[in-house]
């Protein structure tokens, strides 16, 4: 999908570059190197599994990958784009679910797929795509998020992913909390969002579970990578 | 394309205010806990005055020291919606215009103030009996609209500036109070010109108008280049 950058009316990705493309990448926190020195390539429409000790680097690595995180050295472009100088376009284009889901307690399971669309323009069309893709019609998208369960409200962050049509999804710990049928369900997500063009990083400690979903998996050590043989 | 651009951020503006608003529907929190609240402060400062009098005299600033004390509540628990689950952080990686964010909030903040303001008014009236004056109308609706957008600004910015930060709940009376003191002194001077309470004239209360409009438009502008920043790092 090309791009357009709405402040500077350029085109920034003609979908030929791959989705990640980092190459020598340092980045610190509080004088600290959190990532150093990284290498990588990651192809559109991979399932990529980040694993390692706490500590080494995996979440930096999806906030990095989000424009979250500032260079200290090296170059890094994402979805085509270079993670300093088209942040913001960038941010639009990739979606982040990381501990927190990022939803509103008091707004229903629809309401907050609605809000999100509307930061994107979405129309209500997508909105029930984005629902009926997560398993969240019905009764259940009237439910207040503070009354659901954990999967529900995980399934309800990613069906806000889908909404505002994120390319790169970045999955830090996405099982965490849940129960066995909702692990399930949510591999099976992360194949849709596969399948249907979309690159997903998921960081986990889970590794039997995630190695099983993803097509290549990365060890993250010490803020480096250590790609694994057969990865 | 700018017009486009201008249109698109009017209406994200627009969804960020309606969700807020919807949010406190739900919540209920300004009916249940703010409004009964500020006309508490308002009837404890009565019983403190003691005296008919001196308790119409300062009748409008009391009415506006309950408004700041309300407005902490209020900013603190706009912020908590946001940091409960992340969403804050959310808006932030997807990218969403800071400009926006801090607009949308300002607003549904600034509705939500205009409703405590009429009812702490209302409040007033009854408990402290000032005349109202026909003539002072003008003036009275005046200070509510400039009033509540410079503290629904102000508020937003501060509240942003606060939302990431530990022991925010005492830094933001300590960040907010010092700011929001011309919109104290003017909207006090402004109301009693309004109402007579020192027998201010009703033209003496325009000029405080005026400030007011300053401030208002000074935290506009400094909100709309600042909050980005503030809420990135």
């Amino acid at each position: 999908m090309t791009s357009v950058d709405l402040a500077a009316g350029t085109t920034v990705d003609d979908g030929s570059r791959p989705a990640v493309e980092l190459s020598d990448v340092v980045a610190v926190i509080g004088g600290f190197p959190v990532l150093a020195g990284v290498d990588l390539r990651v192809e559109r429409g991979e399932i990529v599994l980040f694993h390692g000790p706490n500590g080494a680097g995996k979440t930096s690595l999806l906030r990095l990958c989000a424009g979250l995180l500032p260079l200290e050295r090296g170059t890094g472009t994402i979805l085509g784009m270079d993670v300093v100088d088209h942040r913001d376009e960038l941010r639009r284009r990739v979606g982040l679910v990381a501990h927190a889901n990022g939803l509103y307690q008091d707004l229903t399971v629809a309401e907050n797929v609605r809000f999100w669309a509307s930061m994107v323009d979405a129309d209500a069309s997508e909105v029930d795509g984005a629902l009926d893709r997560m398993g969240l019609r019905g009764r259940l998208a009237d439910a207040p998020i503070a009354r659901c369960s954990a999967g529900q409200r995980r399934r309800t962050a990613l069906a806000c992913l889908v909404v505002r049509r994120a390319e790169l999804w970045l999955l830090d710990e996405p099982h965490a909390a849940l129960d066995a049928a909702a692990r399930d369900q949510l591999d099976e997500i992360i194949r849709a969002a596969a399948a249907s063009g979309a690159t997903v990083l998921v960081a986990s400690h889970e590794l039997e579970r995630t190695m099983a979903l993803a097509t290549r998996h990365v060890e993250v050590r010490g803020g480096q990578i250590v790609e694994l043989p057969g990865g | 394309m700018a017009e486009r651009i201008r249109w698109i951020r009017w209406q994200r503006t627009r969804a960020i205010a309606a969700k807020d608003l919807r949010v406190e529907l739900r919540g209920r929190v300004l009916l249940n806990q703010v409004i009964p609240f500020s006309v508490l402060v308002l009837v404890l400062f009565g019983f403190a005055v003691d005296d008919d009098g001196i308790a119409q005299r300062v009748a409008p600033g009391l009415i506006w020291m309950a408004t700041l004390f309300s407005l902490l509540v209020m900013v603190q628990r706009t912020f908590a919606v946001e940091a409960a689950d992340g969403a804050l952080d959310s808006l932030r990686v997807a990218g969403v215009d800071p400009t926006v964010i801090f607009w949308g909030k300002a607003m549904a903040l600034a509705v939500q103030l205009a409703v405590l303001e009429i009812v702490l008014f209302a409040a007033a009236i009854i408990l402290f009996a000032p005349t109202l004056r026909v003539s002072g109308v003008a003036l009275l609706t005046a200070t509510w609209i400039v009033s509540t957008a410079g503290l629904a600004l102000v508020g937003t910015l501060y509240g942003g500036l606060t939302a990431g930060i530990q022991g925010r709940e005492t830094l933001l009376p300590l960040l907010v109070f010092p700011v929001v003191a011309p919109v104290l002194i003017g909207a006090t001077r402004a109301v009693e010109s309004g109402l007579g309470t020192t027998g201010a004239a009703v033209s003496e209360g325009w000029p405080w108008i005026g400030l007011l409009t300053v401030f208002g438009a000074a935290f506009a502008a400094g909100g709309t280049l600042a909050f980005g920043p503030l809420i990135d790092d």
